[in-house]
């Protein structure tokens, strides 16, 4: 018997506790199969967030620290600067990056520090129940949004990876999306070459991932898979938005 | 021990770090602290470790948080305003039961307040400061040698109970220059061993190891856990100073700067034949309770010198549980205590008066307070206090 | 011959892996598991040829393909 294909060494044999159709668990498997490939399983401390994904801890059979609400830049900085050798890797949301920790994540870029940063775009924040994120498209229901995002009131989404490939120190920033089998298969790519990058030394290395929420979005997963191709990529546009690896 | 030498506050307490083993720092420009970092941009990678200015003070103690996971000897310094930005890490890191360093140059407060030294946050660390049931150690140096030495006994007290130790100082200490000397050789971090509970890089497949701030499982248990170590900390680590303390009449009691003036009351009262001691703490949590209710069971009354506006006159009053007269001197907000003012507090005591100290319903009386608005919620014109 | 395996017990039958299955070998299984789901099953072994597309998109890490 040969196995084709199997759970990650690098991940524990926990069930995860991610909603059914959630995409957090496809990007965790991901992660996994990167950190294996790559052999470097025993120099891994990952950070995890708070929000949905706030027992990753315990899912990554890695050393892991689980910090404050959009700490996880500067959690990752302390880390790796403490440990250079360390391959370090802060896994956040959207309320977490895009919002309070807007200031970590960008200056995490502008020092390029060398780490990998995994970013869950879901347009909604899911731990507390569905409310606006500033990932939230125009015209989407949340909680806090219940007629809808309204940009008179509430702003316009915000596009991260376009927003850091303006910053020097941002050496690869990556939106992905993990909706079909092709697209994982484009996203465990992009993740696998995120670490690749801090082996290498390159740099601020983020991969943005859209994820679907069924819960949040009230939608079944056909439907959720449905918003994420129809709804969230005409705002979020799959692509590389800088690769600057191999200078 | 070195040779003695003249140094600033802010800067013997970086290179005391540095010399302690410290080998982490981020920080944030704020005055009356900025010879900190300054220091540590300058020093930090000689020693072998690593300096970040962080773009915030929240960023800084949070980058404390990481580098403190790894085992680092780590630490942050600020001032007031700041250290209130960084309470969500100070809780953060006490949940997580990790070791740091935290350097608090006081300045004036509330809010921005002013750059000159102050004592206003002693509540905010000796009573936690940020969410939750939790203790910071904290250390009231009150010299430059003792800023220089503190940063040795502050790593070792926050590793040897997994929390973080807070140098509580302020302003002027930081600014001004005395000589003095540290008391230790230089410590190689590289030799003090490492930390069965770190992250790290791990080679030989030991068990995973994880920093948790909320370990999902028990929490009621973390907690009384940490209260139990709280408890024996109480028991054994306080610390303080005595002068002329056995037998006196009127005790005064100070930390920081102000037990300096203090000092100085003391001599002078010496000359007029008052009997006069102080007791100093050095560990402001956990407080010298039980050697301050001995001292002051013998003396007639109990003086609080702070520069603030009565905050260690309650834990005073708490340790001596109503058994002898405590009253304030109390210098809030920038003010600066003088042994003159404080030896006319203490004739007060003596002779009955009331100069020199502070009774905030004494200061209330003939205080008038204007209030424009006029409305329905039993607040009408003008509020007249007084007699 | 490749097939694959769905741990019950993981499963939380969200039933991406049914959908992105090629061959349609996937359906829902009719016994309900420990944790209350109709897990995903193999209906049709026969078709499967190992593509790996459902552990793909399996969130939960409940499948695993091998080739006997």
């Amino acid at each position: 018997m040969t196995i084709i294909a199997k759970k990650p060494a690098s991940l524990t044999d926990l069930p995860m506790h991610y909603c059914p159709g959630c995409g957090h668990g496809i990007v965790h498997r991901l992660m996994g199969e990167a950190i294996d490939e790559l052999n470097i399983a025993d120099r891994v401390i990952g950070v995890a967030p708070v929000g949905c994904a706030v027992f990753a801890d315990s899912y990554f059979a890695c050393d892991m620290v689980q910090g404050a609400h959009g700490r996880g830049p500067a959690i990752a900085t302390g880390i790796k600067r403490s440990k250079p050798e360390a391959i370090v890797f802060s896994y956040q949301g959207d309320g977490d990056l895009a919002s309070i920790g807007m200031a970590e994540i960008v200056h995490a870029a502008v020092r390029s520090e060398n780490i990998t940063v995994i970013f869950i775009n879901n347009a909604i924040y899911g731990m507390t129940g569905g409310q606006m994120a500033p990932t939230t498209l125009v015209g989407q229901v949340a909680t806090t949004a219940p007629k809808g995002r309204d940009p008179k009131l509430q702003g316009w989404p915000i596009n991260m990876c376009e927003m850091l490939s303006q910053i020097t120190g941002a050496k690869y920033l990556e939106r992905v999306a993990v909706d079909s089998p092709q697209n994982v298969m484009k996203a465990k790519k992009a993740i696998k070459k995120a670490f690749e990058n801090q082996v290498k030394g390159v740099g601020f290395s983020m991969v943005e991932v859209l994820s679907q929420c069924p819960t949040n979005w009230y939608a079944s997963v056909p439907q959720a898979l449905e918003f994420v191709r129809t709804k969230m990529m005409p705002q979020y546009p799959l692509g590389v938005f800088k690769d600057e690896g191999g200078k | 021990m070195t040779e003695k030498t003249l140094r600033k506050g802010n800067e013997a307490l970086a290179e005391g770090a540095i010399r302690a083993g410290a080998r982490f720092f981020a920080g944030y420009p704020i005055t009356p602290q900025n010879e900190v970092p300054e220091y540590m941009s300058a020093h930090m990678a000689d020693a072998g470790g690593a300096f970040v200015q962080a773009e915030s003070e929240l960023a800084a103690i949070n980058m404390v948080y990481g580098a403190a996971s790894t085992g680092t000897r780590s630490m942050t310094s600020s001032s007031s305003p700041g250290i209130s930005l960084k309470q969500e890490g100070i809780t953060y890191l006490a949940s997580a039961d990790l070791p740091c360093l935290i350097v608090n140059v006081m300045r004036g407060g509330p809010g921005l307040g002013s750059i000159s030294g102050a004592q206003g946050d002693y509540f905010q660390a000796t009573r936690g400061g940020g969410n939750g049931d939790y203790h910071v150690i904290v250390l009231a140096p009150n010299s430059v040698e003792e800023l220089g030495n503190f940063p040795k006994l502050g790593f070792e007290l926050a590793e040897k109970y997994r929390m973080p130790c807070m140098i509580l100082a302020d302003g002027i200490l930081g600014q001004m220059m005395e000589s003095m000397s540290f008391h230790f050789d230089p410590i190689d971090p590289n030799t003090l061993g490492k930390f069965d509970w770190a992250v790290d890089i791990h080679k030989n497949g030991r068990k995973k190891n994880n920093v948790f701030s909320y370990k999902g499982d028990n929490l009621i248990a973390d907690v009384v856990e940490r209260a139990k170590r709280y408890g024996l900390i109480e028991k054994t680590e306080a610390r303080w100073e005595e002068r002329d303390a056995e037998g006196c009449d009127v005790l005064l009691v100070a930390y920081g700067l102000s037990s300096r003036a203090c000092l100085e009351a003391v001599n002078r009262a010496k000359e007029e034949g008052l009997k006069v001691g102080l007791f100093r703490p050095i560990t402001l949590w956990p407080f010298p309770s039980k050697r301050l209710a001995e001292l002051a069971s013998k003396a007639k009354a109990v003086l609080t010198v702070e520069q603030s506006l009565g905050q260690l006159v309650q834990d005073v009053k708490l340790a001596i549980n109503g058994k002898t007269p405590v009253y304030l001197n109390a210098y809030p907000s920038g003010g600066q205590p003088d042994g003159h003012t404080i030896l006319t507090a203490v004739r007060s005591i003596l002779n009955g008066g009331k100069e020199g100290l502070f009774d905030l319903q004494e200061h209330a009386a003939g205080f008038t307070y204007a209030c424009k608005r006029d409305t329905s919620l039993g607040i009408q014109g003008d509020l007249k206090g007084g007699k | 011959m490749p097939r694959i395996e769905v741990d019950a017990n993981k499963c939380k039958a969200c039933y991406l892996c049914v959908s992105a299955c090629p061959k349609k070998c996937l359906g829902k299984s009719k016994t309900i598991s420990k944790k209350g789901y109709f897990p995903a099953t193999m209906e049709h072994p026969e078709n499967c040829i190992g593509c790996a597309m459902c552990y793909m998109m399996c969130p939960d890490i409940a499948i695993t393909v091998m080739k006997d």
